[in-house]
């Protein structure tokens, strides 16, 4: 089944088309590589599927069922959506515990107000952060964290959104083996759950390793598609990798 | 003494729109420029009520927070859609345009001539007329407000603020449109700051718009710089570091020919030193 489909997906800046007419599907307990050179489109592509950039032509369709011509970040969350940034975004000036306890409380604003978090609020973060290996730091500072920490806290906190499909625009750059482990288990583990799981990485073994399928994306346009093995050794995607 | 005591509620004054203004700068990280207006609303709302209709202080008091928190909705709608330096600009427009309401609405406020004759308050037949039983009735109300600030700050809501405040953008991917929190963090604001501006009001018993410019929010803005932003003892301090100040500095010694405009660099000098060793401020924790 598929949690989300671009059917002619446009998103151009001035007379670039970033993302030019792009199909892509992400279907629920698969985990769907993109992989492109640089500046290939995939994390434009992820913007505009979050909303972050406005989308300039195409549909977007979730779970079969709703079509959408323009994605307002505040409403991703509502159709399942969730992700990580591929320049670490956290809330640098809050605790570890609080950038997790902040997605896991309610949204409602007259409900937060007379809410305050409860055991099972703190229990879940507790839960998800010992999985990272950062309940040690749960009163620190993240903008104290190291980069690798940073990127774990930010994996755990879209984690904690118990979302349908999880964008992970390169979760393990930066990291050293071991946690690379962990991250591989969390994705497979988020698979295996049900969900739809996007990742974006370089490192062609991971995506070898990892992926059921997989996106080769070049200025703007899928050049090719199909199971890992099979598209990576395409003529034309190792053209555009090594550059004809 | 009593030059003390006056001294105490000006600074419990100023320490509410200290706390008030921290919710929306400090917690929020929303530079806003137009405190001075909600004082001044919530200062002449409660005014008038006291001088035409002759009602009692605290009731007017809560009209004179409603009226102000309706006000601050609707100036809030526009100015929550902006951030950064858009939003410091547009929070100053509208200070500027109540500052010219009050001035020139002569029928309504008087103008520049002012309200005079404010009562002050009165409960059960307790009149509130001394100094020192004001300052025992601004020192309540100052209670409460830190209450209420500190139930607002240790709630969902509150780690929320903070997050806008962090990365506005990244929030609203996890699910919140902050545009409501921003809009409700001002207008709760707003309404603190009415209170302040009641007993301003009542305490002064005569209320003029040039209390009320740009320059008060300034002011006001400082206090909480100073004091250490998203720090509720920051607010106080604040407040009372710059009202004790420029009194202290009256006993410095300065030759009389001179002692106005030596007070005035000092002071200066004191706020560039503070923000170069200490730009977090007092007893802040987080840096804008």
């Amino acid at each position: 089944m598929s949690l989300l489909e671009t059917k002619k997906l446009v998103k151009k800046f001035g007379g670039v088309r970033a993302v030019d007419h792009v199909d892509v599907r992400f279907e629920a307990g698969m985990l769907t590589g993109l992989i492109g050179p640089n500046g290939s489109g995939k994390t434009t592509l992820i913007n505009t599927l979050t909303g972050l950039l406005p989308m300039d032509g195409g549909t977007v369709v979730v779970s079969d069922n709703v079509a959408l011509h323009a994605v307002r970040p505040t409403s991703i969350a509502t159709y399942g959506l969730t992700r990580t940034f591929q320049s670490v975004r956290l809330f640098e000036q809050m605790s570890v515990l609080d950038n997790l306890l902040v997605v896991l409380t309610e949204r409602n604003v007259w409900g937060a107000l007379f809410e305050r978090h409860g055991k099972y609020h703190l229990d879940t973060a507790e839960d998800i952060l010992k999985k990272v290996g950062l309940w040690e730091k749960h009163h620190e500072l993240a903008g104290t964290l190291s980069y690798g920490q940073r990127k774990l806290l930010e994996i755990a906190r879209a984690v904690s959104m118990r979302a349908r499909v999880y964008f992970f625009d390169e979760p393990f750059a930066g990291l050293f083996p071991e946690m690379r482990k962990v991250v591989s288990a969390i994705l497979h583990e988020l698979r295996e759950n049900g969900a739809a799981v996007v990742l974006v990485e370089h490192d062609m073994d991971l995506i070898r390793s990892l992926a059921d399928y997989c996106y080769v994306l070049d200025s703007g346009t899928v050049i090719a598609e199909g199971a890992p093995e099979a598209v990576l050794k395409q003529a034309n995607v190792i053209d555009a990798y090594l550059g004809k | 003494m009593e030059y003390l005591i006056h001294i105490a509620i000006l600074v419990s004054i100023y320490s509410i729109l200290g706390l008030s203004l921290n919710l929306v700068v400090g917690e929020a990280g929303l530079l806003s420029v137009t405190h001075a207006a909600f004082y001044g609303i919530g200062a002449y709302a409660t005014a008038l009520l006291l001088t035409e209709s002759g009602m009692n202080f605290f009731l007017a008091m809560l009209i004179g927070m409603v009226i102000t928190g309706a006000i601050a909705l609707l100036i809030g709608a526009v100015l929550s859609r902006f951030d950064g330096d858009f939003y410091a600009l547009g929070s100053l427009g509208f200070n500027v345009i109540v500052f010219s309401i009050l001035l020139n609405w002569q029928s309504l406020t008087n103008g520049p001539l002012g309200i005079p004759g404010i009562a002050r308050p009165s409960l059960f037949g307790f009149s509130f007329e001394s100094n020192t039983s004001f300052l025992t009735l601004s020192l309540v109300l100052l209670a409460l407000v830190w209450g209420i600030c500190t139930l607002i700050t240790r709630s969902s809501f509150g780690r929320v603020l903070h997050a806008i405040r962090e990365d506005e953008q990244a929030i609203q991917v996890f699910g919140y449109t902050t545009t409501y929190y921003k809009l409700v963090i001002f207008v709760l604001s707003a309404m603190l700051a009415a209170v302040a501006g009641a007993l301003f009001a009542s305490y002064i018993t005569f209320i003029d718009p040039s209390s009320f410019t740009v320059n008060e929010s300034i002011f006001m803005l400082s206090i909480i710089i100073l004091g250490g932003l998203a720090s509720h003892r920051g607010a106080v301090l604040g407040a009372a570091f710059l009202i004790i100040l420029p009194e202290a500095l009256r006993f410095a010694g300065f030759p009389t020919d001179v002692a106005a405009q030596m007070r005035q660099v000092t002071y200066g000098a004191i706020l560039i030193l503070l923000m170069l060793y200490r730009p977090q401020g007092l007893l802040g924790e987080y840096r804008l």
